[in-house]
């Protein structure tokens, strides 16, 4: 018996077609053996994915991008560590102000923050480095990190920390051998999360970005702008699958609704 | 679960302190700078002077180009969030209603996006929709549906399909966590004092999703106001929104300080209008929040 | 010299007090259980002991030394969560080491006394089990076990049982007692299941909003309770009101048309508790009160009887000695021994 009427499915066939047209058409562009922008009728081709070989700016860019989220949300999540148990743990006043303050960069619009960024490097010497990309990246990804660790430290039993310092445990032994396994989970997903949000920021990026440390999407972005030819396309189709894989596997170990909505109803872990 | 222990002095503060002095740092004396720039007087040859002058924000003020850039910055936000919400809305409501593994698969299939490149996502709109090689477009062209190309790629109807699907994943995820705290049990009793199905759609399910519905609202307007990527992309160098023309600003014409005000304008534009539908939606679903 | 002093110890939340100015002497092995309602203050007192709460005022000696001065890491005390608290990613003989590794304990001396006190509560069986992958029961084994390895001074078991069944509650109070038997460990009980506390201790604290009623043994608190509250918290009782005046030189109280002499000192109105168990059924006498039998319940062994009276209801336990009983609407008159009550300030309630 399903519970949603032939109206119901109707629309949700559309709703998912439109939602993954553009998504799968880039896909199957990817794949075309002509020189131009096409569907694949008669055969498919893989000239297009070996045609980025050629460009070593999209590589390049690919690992800034790579180094640069591997990085920044590495860094972020050291950072999101201690403060997520400040605010899981104590009581004291400012607690709100300074939630709200880690949390900003999601409310602030990407470009604000981008011509933010461009005149503060420029002014202290950081523009168009590779240390001001990090340093600002790790800004954007910090909600994600903190979000994270902040649940899995909330939803943590505090006896169990008590057990270890009453058994004799010093403070950094109780956060070593209890604290930061029990929070690890938490602590892995809002890399990852961090991860994938640096890894597709564009938008910030673009005002930063110099010719040497371009990222991968902006190196996209900019391509776009001149024009549109298969192999932006099979660039972009790497980047969708990379993605999904990704997904999948966040999917699998946290759960990707937990991820996204905070508690989740499934169980995962 | 143990109360939340009482303050301890300065414990939580040196725990977050490396974060904070990081914000303070990163965030906040940027974006004064940023503030402060807007302010400064730029010249073609003489580059910024940093001197606190009005002159660009009376250009804003005075000048008709904004004022139309401003107003299709607003037009295209208002309607990527009315049609997020009239699809995204009851899309969420039938997802929620699917069984395992259905549910499971669909939710990753239409949420699963948000995390896939912007860029590759709009660029999946122009292979669609673009001129004449537009899959779509080429299709209906040869079914002899259609005469000419759709007009997609410059146009606003552009900007918005594309930032509506960009967007959308924002919507379902709110009021599918609205639609996670009702009780389903709500509906069956409705049912049964003899609600027909669209009653107790109206009646029961949508003021109790309608929270969720508002705040994924509020979020899809503030991205969609602030959108750059995908405006650019569909927009081209013709169209231009807020953040496309602060961008133009900073990077072709290298006037930052003109740039900076309409950053700032907007950021303040998006703060007023957030924190004003918040405090509407909070008084007037007051009861449903807690 | 006795082992564990608390003086005057107090914590206030804001103005609230959750502990007020608690008395209490433990001495070496003895078990001590805190009884009382939930929200008295059990546990606020039992997380001072152990260092997780910091006392308003007062103080704690443990043989002699001021525990607060010592940090929680260096009490030594072995301490049974409500909650078990095992760590989750630890297998039961890794939980069971931690506290052994934390003090430094060699690696032989390590697994040898692991695998003792596993043996001790019954899981040696389960030495590489995940905690998750136990029943409650096993879990509050392990629990215990890791906090006896470390030979604590003190052991504080937090509502240990509150998570078991009715059954299983049951055979690990009888092999709690004996395990303390055996090892010999002072031992604190926090409970609000009087028959546990009753069944386990050797001395009881009853305690009510942050004060302490009675201390005592079972036995001694249960026969002799010191006020209405304890009465009706430890057992079942009956609470009536009652006039006392003054008759050659004796005090004597009436309670509705009957009149006892009172064996403790009190004028005006007071009221008397009496256990339903020490009610008898009597034809005519000075020191009895009337009534009619409401309802009659056989319950094997005893019967349980509700009788209107002029002082309300009055509840009456009999055992079943196969004797004729007053049936349901008989007209009878209720007596018992004037040391069978329990005087208290008229006000102070303790119903059942
Ligand atoms: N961290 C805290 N902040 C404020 N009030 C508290 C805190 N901890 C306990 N209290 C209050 O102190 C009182 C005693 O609490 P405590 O936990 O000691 O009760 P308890 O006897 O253990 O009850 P239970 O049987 O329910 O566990 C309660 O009224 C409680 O609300
Ligand atoms: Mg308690």
């Amino acid at each position: 018996m399903s519970r949603n009427g032939p109206l119901a499915l109707a629309f949700h066939t559309l709703f998912v077609t439109f939602i993954l047209a553009p998504i799968l058409v880039v896909c199957v562009v990817a794949f075309t053996p002509e020189g131009y922008l096409s569907v694949p009728t008669d055969r498919v081709s893989l000239r297009w994915f070996r045609a980025i070989a050629d460009y070593p700016e999209f590589i390049d860019a690919f690992w800034n991008s790579v180094w640069l989220a591997a990085a920044s949300s590495a860094i972020a999540v050291g950072f999101s560590v201690p403060a997520a148990l400040a605010i899981a743990r104590y009581d004291f006043t400012g607690r709100e102000a300074l939630t709200a303050l880690f949390l900003s960069p999601l409310m602030v619009p990407h470009v604000v923050l981008g011509i933010a960024f461009l005149r503060f490097f420029t002014q202290i010497g950081l523009g168009g480095t590779f240390v001001g990309l990090v340093l600002s990246h790790i800004v954007i990804v910090f909600p994600f990190a903190l979000r994270l660790v902040l649940s899995s430290a909330v939803g943590m039993d505090r006896a169990i920390e008590h057990a270890a310092i009453s058994l004799g445990a010093s403070d950094f032994a109780v956060f070593r051998r209890v604290t930061l396994p029990l929070i690890l989970p938490g602590l892995a997903s809002g890399w990852a999360l961090a991860f994938i949000q640096s890894f597709d920021e564009v938008t910030m990026t673009v005002f930063i970005a110099a010719p040497g440390t371009v990222t991968l999407p902006v190196r996209m972005f900019l391509y776009i702008q001149d024009n549109i030819d298969p192999l932006v396309t099979s660039v972009s189709a790497c980047v969708i699958a990379i993605t999904v894989v990704f997904l999948v596997v966040l999917d699998r170990i946290y759960g990707l609704e937990r991820l996204l909505v905070g508690r989740g109803s499934g169980d995962g872990a | 679960m143990t109360a939340v222990a009482v303050s301890r002095g300065w414990t939580p503060w040196l725990l977050a302190g490396p974060a904070l002095l990081l914000f303070v740092g990163i965030v906040l004396v940027p974006l004064a700078m940023t503030v402060l720039l807007s302010f400064h007087d730029w010249g073609q040859y003489k580059g910024i002077e940093p001197v606190l002058i009005l002159k660009n924000w009376r250009e804003i003020i005075d000048d008709s180009y904004f004022h139309e850039m401003f107003a299709r910055t607003l037009r295209i936000s208002v309607l990527v969030t009315l049609i997020a919400a009239l699809l995204g809305a009851p899309e969420a409501y039938i997802l929620n209603r699917m069984k395992n593994p259905w549910k499971g698969i669909f939710l990753l299939v239409i949420l699963g996006p948000l995390l896939i490149s912007v860029v590759a996502r709009t660029l999946g709109w122009a292979l669609l929709f673009g001129g004449e090689t537009g899959v779509v477009n080429k299709a209906l062209l040869e079914l002899g549906v259609i005469e000419a190309p759709l007009p997609f790629m410059f146009t606003e109807t552009g900007i918005v399909v594309a930032l509506s699907h960009v967007l959308m994943p924002f919507m379902v995820l709110s009021v599918w966590a609205a639609l996670q705290r009702l009780d389903p049990q709500v509906e069956n009793a409705a049912t049964a004092l003899g609600a027909s199905h669209f009653t107790v759609l109206r009646r029961i399910v949508l003021p109790q999703v309608m929270p969720g519905v508002l705040s994924g609202g509020i979020i899809v307007f503030a991205l969609a106001a602030s959108a750059f990527a995908t405006p650019a992309i569909i927009g081209g160098r013709r169209l231009k929104v807020a953040a496309t023309l602060a961008y133009d600003e900073f990077l072709n014409t290298l006037n930052w300080p003109l740039g900076a005000a309409v950053a700032v304008l907007l950021l303040v534009a998006l703060i007023v209008i957030i924190v004003g539908c918040n405090r509407l939606v909070e008084r007037r679903y007051a009861q449903v929040f807690q | 010299m006795s082992f564990l002093v608390l003086e005057g110890l107090t914590k206030r939340f804001g103005d609230q007090a959750a502990v007020d100015s608690l008395d209490l002497v433990v001495e070496q092995g003895e078990f001590v259980s805190l009884l009382g309602p939930s929200g008295c203050g059990k546990t606020t007192t039992l997380q001072m002991i152990a260092g997780f709460v910091e006392p308003t005022s007062g103080s704690i000696l443990l043989d002699g030394r001021d525990l607060l001065a010592i940090k929680p890491s260096q009490r030594g005390l072995g301490i049974v969560f409500q909650s078990y608290a095992l760590f989750p990613h630890m297998t039961a003989a890794e939980n069971v080491a931690f506290g052994l590794e934390m003090q430094g304990v060699p690696r032989a001396e390590r697994s040898q006394r692991v695998s003792e006190t596993l043996a001790l509560v019954g899981l040696a069986a389960l030495a590489d089990r995940y905690p998750r992958r136990m029943s409650g029961g096993q879990q509050q084994r392990v629990a215990l076990a890791r906090a006896l390895v470390i030979r604590p001074r003190i052991l504080l078991l937090d509502e240990p049982l509150s998570n078991l069944d009715a059954k299983l509650r049951e055979e690990m109070q009888i092999e709690l007692r004996q395990i303390q038997r055996t090892v010999g460990t002072t031992t604190i009980l926090v409970t609000h299941d009087q028959a546990e506390a009753m069944a386990l201790s050797d001395r009881i604290v009853v305690m009510n909003k942050g004060r302490v009623e009675q201390i005592g043994r079972p036995h001694e608190a249960y026969e002799k309770p010191a006020s209405a509250f304890v009465a009706g918290f430890l057992g079942k009782t009956n609470v009536l009101p009652a006039a006392v005046e003054q008759r050659n030189g004796a005090a004597v109280a009436s309670i509705g048309d009957g009149s006892w002499p009172l064996p403790a000192e009190a004028s005006g109105r007071v009221t008397v508790s009496v256990r339903p168990e020490k009610i008898a059924f009597i034809d005519q006498a000075d020191c009895s009160l009337a009534g009619t039998v409401r309802t009659r319940i056989f319950q094997g062994n005893h019967w349980l009887y509700q009788i209107d009276t002029a002082c309300g209801l009055v509840t009456v336990i009999r055992q079943n000695a196969g004797e004729m009983m007053p049936a349901e609407g008989a007209a009878v008159r209720l007596t018992w021994r004037p040391q069978d009550m329990t005087v208290s300030p008229a006000g102070q309630d303790g119903r059942i």
